[in-house]
């Protein structure tokens, strides 16, 4: 009961970050800042959603077999957390070399 | 012990990821495993084991959880600027000196900055600037106070930092 709890909250806040993510993708005003947006919101959104599943897979009981498959789902997780800011880096790098020029915060306040 | 260490890391996750112990799939997996050593035991570790490797190891583990901590905050952050109705984001590309000096302290540094959101590495100059793109003052100045720059150091025990 407990574990289950807790999986829901941790779902929850995962799809807050997610739903962040997608809001500061539709409203940021340039290329960099919506990277900055879906790069990361994104990578704590999957992280917070993939522990709750892994957690409520334990939820009926500690098997070897339930263990294992959280196991699995974590490293999925660590994997995110290793590819996402890497595929970030290079979107950002490619945009900087391509020219594409970042908005300041002088050209916001005009 | 390069060979060894090797083998243990990949029949580890074999056995996870097979998830079957009987006599057969554990015997499949020796072999596999002992043929990937064979033929890839220089790519896990260029150099020979040390002390120093576990070291290494158990103190990026000890930095795990405070990287998850900054994580939450700088992602909170993040949260409240996209949702405040005036949006105050002051986006600027930062210039960001580095003492750091072995590969895997740059990377692991990289990888740290773009992890914490609101800024992005976009490229390093010649192993001693990061182009570094910060969406608010607030991240800019905590990137620019060094603190996590100082931690990587310390793991991966670099010169010229003395250890606390």
């Amino acid at each position: 009961m407990i574990l289950t709890i807790l999986s829901v909250l941790l779902i929850i806040s995962g799809i807050f970050f997610f739903f962040t993510a997608t809001v500061g993708l539709l409203r940021f005003p340039d290329f960099y800042c919506r990277m900055q947006a879906t790069g990361k919101g994104d990578t704590l959104g999957a992280l917070l959603c993939l522990s709750g599943i892994a957690v409520y897979n334990l939820s009926d009981g500690f098997t070897l077999s339930s263990v294992l498959v959280s196991i699995k789902i974590m490293l999925i997780a660590f994997f995110i957390f290793i590819a996402n800011p890497t595929a970030t880096h290079a979107i950002t790098r490619a945009g900087l070399n391509a020219g594409v020029k970042p908005l300041m915060k002088e050209d916001l306040q005009k | 012990m390069r060979y060894i260490t090797t083998f243990l890391i990949l029949f580890l996750n074999w056995l996870i990821w097979s998830g079957m112990f009987d006599a057969f799939h554990i015997s499949l997996g020796v072999i596999s495993c002992a043929l990937v050593t064979f033929l890839s035991h220089d790519l896990f570790f260029k150099e020979k084991l040390s002390y120093r490797n576990i070291v290494e190891t158990v103190r990026f583990i000890k930095y795990i959880p405070w990287l998850l901590y900054q994580i939450v905050l700088s992602n909170i952050h993040v949260a409240y600027l996209v949702l405040h109705p005036k949006m105050p984001i002051e986006p600027s590309m930062v210039r960001l000196e580095t003492e750091l000096k072995k590969d895997l302290s740059l990377v692991a540094y990289a990888n740290s900055i773009t992890l914490t959101p609101g800024t992005i590495t976009a490229d390093i100059v010649d192993r001693k600037h990061y182009i570094v793109h910060c969406i608010s003052k607030k991240v800019a100045d905590d990137l620019l106070a060094g603190d996590m720059e100082k931690r990587i150091a310390h793991i991966f025990e670099e010169a010229g930092y003395k250890e606390d």
